[in-house]
């Protein structure tokens, strides 16, 4: 299966603040009774967005200088709690197609690289400077340089951490394991006939 | 030198390292919900696979059913639709599934050990964080998302990156009224929700040794909370009492073989882990949240902490918290008014939770305006409690009794918070809106810290409400 090799990502940023921001809040379980994932975007961030007359609150989501950001800032430990994709799948169907956080829960960080989306750790310093620079022009271009871990925007060249495993499976095109996965079904039934367990 | 259960079980399941680096992992048990799976069997029909292992995957719902009325089509036309989905996947796939009319329906991390096919020695994944409640039995079990859940059925392995292990022992012996829950409260607490980020936690010490295998998983299923993909406890007899003679586990001869091999799995005793932290059991006091995350917690005796109170990095955590909560930063948590109770989900709505519950509340009385409901873990949980009468005993004391699932713990089903309500829950998660309502308050505490708070109608000291230091000493 051949996939896009994602070597740097560029775009406008928008700052989400806060630490311990958890996969609830991204996308409220009540989003979740669908079979597909095709109206997450719809929802993401709703309870901290909407009001529950369905208009709008004080968000950065919300702001017309933040429309077209693709590059989602925030702080640490970012998609803790549930293993629901629906929180990756809802910021990807938003439109964002990078983040840059200090940390992340892990299921979350799986779940972003199997979608393809590069998250970025760089730290608390580094990422207030970003979002000052967004805060004062909306327009500035950030990339995110998966292949050499660094984050430029303006005259700035910042260096980030891209876990190593994310960084070959981006660079490569195959952070998407299903094809290489299948290749080994020998290998596979071997260490299976090894385990009781596994017998029919 | 010696190896831990986690690197054995990794070992014994190691397919090959992939070109990223990460080891392709055989995952023996494969757990599927309707909430999680729907995607994954849609992704595998456009791909043009089939499921690899059919009869090592297993199904049931849990999130979005009701847990008043069972009857079909149910009054929200997107469970119904999502209930049906999972049936039509299970069936074409040969997947077994639990389904209600089987009365084995339950959460998924209720019925797997219930039917014993959580085993000592394995690998499990669902798509859901709890799954590391099946390291109770010293199986290594991960939550993960919907892509890896089609990776599952597609190759029944998936991508992985070990973790380290860090030790977690809890020496001596609890004090009376301090629980299951309390214990990984106060670990979380103490560690932090991201201190157990790309660790397993392999808990161990009298404390866990002594614990029933109910009580391992209530500590086993919160070690997401503390950031631990991983949480495990190595098998002994009292895992292999519990599995004999369930549905699913090894018979006659084979029996004997499958014990023999899952003790071979449990850590050596001279292995070198990564990290050890030792806790006194007797520093453990019933504990509840007072935050929007379970390490945002505090004794029943202390006081809510200000803002002033914390250290810099925690000040704006502790002032969104306290905002949200809307509680007093140096007021104690004791007293603060309750209008939810709820008893259940997958960390704490097993048989012996409604058990130790029934054993204090009868004669008591749900407070006025307090609504209090218990949500057995799975139908064969709701079918005990009904044979022993302790369903009777919850009615009479003003709880509702419902039908088996995930209800309040993350309100996917009618079962929501209201408002700004406040719920004293046994549930995981105190996250913002997590019950249900945008602006709904949680506090997590333990089944009987539960119960005191319905029937004082406020956050309460267990201990004093139903005199159990006088019971134990009795």
């Amino acid at each position: 299966m051949a996939l896009e090799k994602i070597t740097q990502v560029t775009g406008k940023g928008v700052t989400v603040a806060g630490d311990e921001i958890d996969t609830d809040r991204i996308i409220p379980a009540r989003f979740m009774k669908c079979v597909t994932f095709d109206s997450m975007g719809e929802y993401l961030f709703y309870d901290v967005r909407k009001n529950e007359d369905g208009s709008d609150k004080v968000h950065p989501l919300n702001e017309e200088r933040f429309k077209d950001a693709s590059i989602l800032l925030s702080g640490a430990n970012f998609g803790c709690g549930s293993s629901r994709e629906h929180a990756p799948q809802a910021i990807y169907r938003y439109g964002f197609r990078g983040i840059i956080a200090e940390s992340y829960a892990e299921i979350f960080f799986g779940n972003c690289t199997t979608l393809g989306i590069p998250c970025f750790i760089a730290t608390k310093e580094d990422i207030a400077k970003i979002s000052a620079a967004v805060e004062a022009d909306p327009s500035i271009e950030i990339t995110l340089d998966v292949e050499n871990e660094r984050i430029l925007f303006g005259e700035e060249s910042l260096p980030a951490v891209v876990r190593e495993s994310a960084q070959k499976a981006l660079v490569a095109g195959k952070w998407d394991m299903i094809g290489e996965l299948k290749e080994a079904e020998s290998d596979i039934a071997s260490v299976v006939s090894k385990l009781p367990y596994m017998a029919k | 030198m010696g190896k831990s259960l986690f690197q054995k079980v990794w070992d014994a399941h190691t397919v090959r390292t992939l070109s990223n680096g990460q080891t392709q992992l055989l995952i023996g048990t494969h757990l599927l919900h309707e909430v999680t799976s729907p995607q994954a069997f849609g992704m595998l029909r456009d791909l043009g696979l089939k499921v690899a292992y059919p009869h090592r995957t297993f199904a049931t719902v849990d999130h979005i059913v009701p847990t008043d009325s069972r009857v079909e089509p149910f009054a929200d036309p997107l469970a119904d639709a999502m209930i049906n989905e999972l049936r039509k996947n299970c069936a074409e796939t040969g997947v077994t599934f639990f389904d209600m009319s089987t009365g084995k329906q339950g959460i998924v991390h209720v019925v797997g050990p219930e039917q014993g096919i959580t085993q000592p020695g394995t690998t499990i994944a669902c798509g859901d964080s709890h799954t590391s409640t099946h390291g109770a039995f010293g199986a290594i079990a991960f939550g993960i998302g919907t892509t890896q859940i089609r990776d599952l059925l597609a190759t029944q392995t998936m991508a992985l990156a070990p973790l380290k292990v860090r030790q977690i022992k809890v020496n001596g012996k609890l004090r009376p009224g301090v629980y299951a829950k309390d214990v990984i409260l106060h670990i979380i607490r103490k560690l932090g929700v991201n201190g157990g980020t790309g660790f397993a936690y392999e808990y161990a010490g009298e404390v866990f040794e002594n614990f029933s295998m109910e009580e391992r998983m209530t500590v086993c299923n919160m070690s997401i909370e503390g950031g631990a993909r991983v949480g495990y406890i190595n098998p002994d007899e009292k895992t292999f009492e519990y599995l004999k003679g369930r549905p699913y586990s090894p018979k006659g001869a084979d029996w004997d073989a499958a014990v023999e091999s899952w003790k071979s799995f449990a850590s050596d005793d001279d292995c070198e882990y990564d990290d050890v932290v030792e806790i006194d059991a007797a520093d453990i006091a019933p504990t509840v949240t007072w935050g929007i995350n379970p390490a945002q917690a505090i004794t029943i005796e202390e006081s809510i902490p200000s803002v002033d109170s914390v250290a810099a990095s925690e000040k704006a955590i502790t002032a969104e918290a306290l905002e949200y909560m809307k509680l007093e930063g140096g007021s104690p948590i004791k007293g603060t008014k309750v209008d939810v109770c709820f008893v259940g989900s997958c960390t704490n709505g097993r048989l012996s939770d409604f058990e130790e519950v029934a054993k204090y509340i009868k004669g008591h009385k749900v407070a006025y305006g307090v609504k209090a409901i218990a949500v057995p873990g799975s139908q064969i949980v709701d079918a005990i409690c009904k044979e022993k009468g302790i369903d009777v005993i919850y009615r009479e004391a003003g709880f509702e009794w419902r039908e088996a699932g995930c209800s309040m713990c993350l309100a996917m089903n009618p079962d929501k918070l209201i408002g700004d309500q406040l719920s004293a829950s046994s549930s995981n998660r105190n996250f913002k809106g997590r019950q249900g309502s945008p602006t709904g308050r949680t506090v997590l505490m333990s089944p009987v810290m539960v119960a005191a708070a319905a029937i004082r109608g406020e956050i309460s000291d267990s201990r004093e409400v139903f005199d159990i230091c006088a019971t134990a000493n009795a």
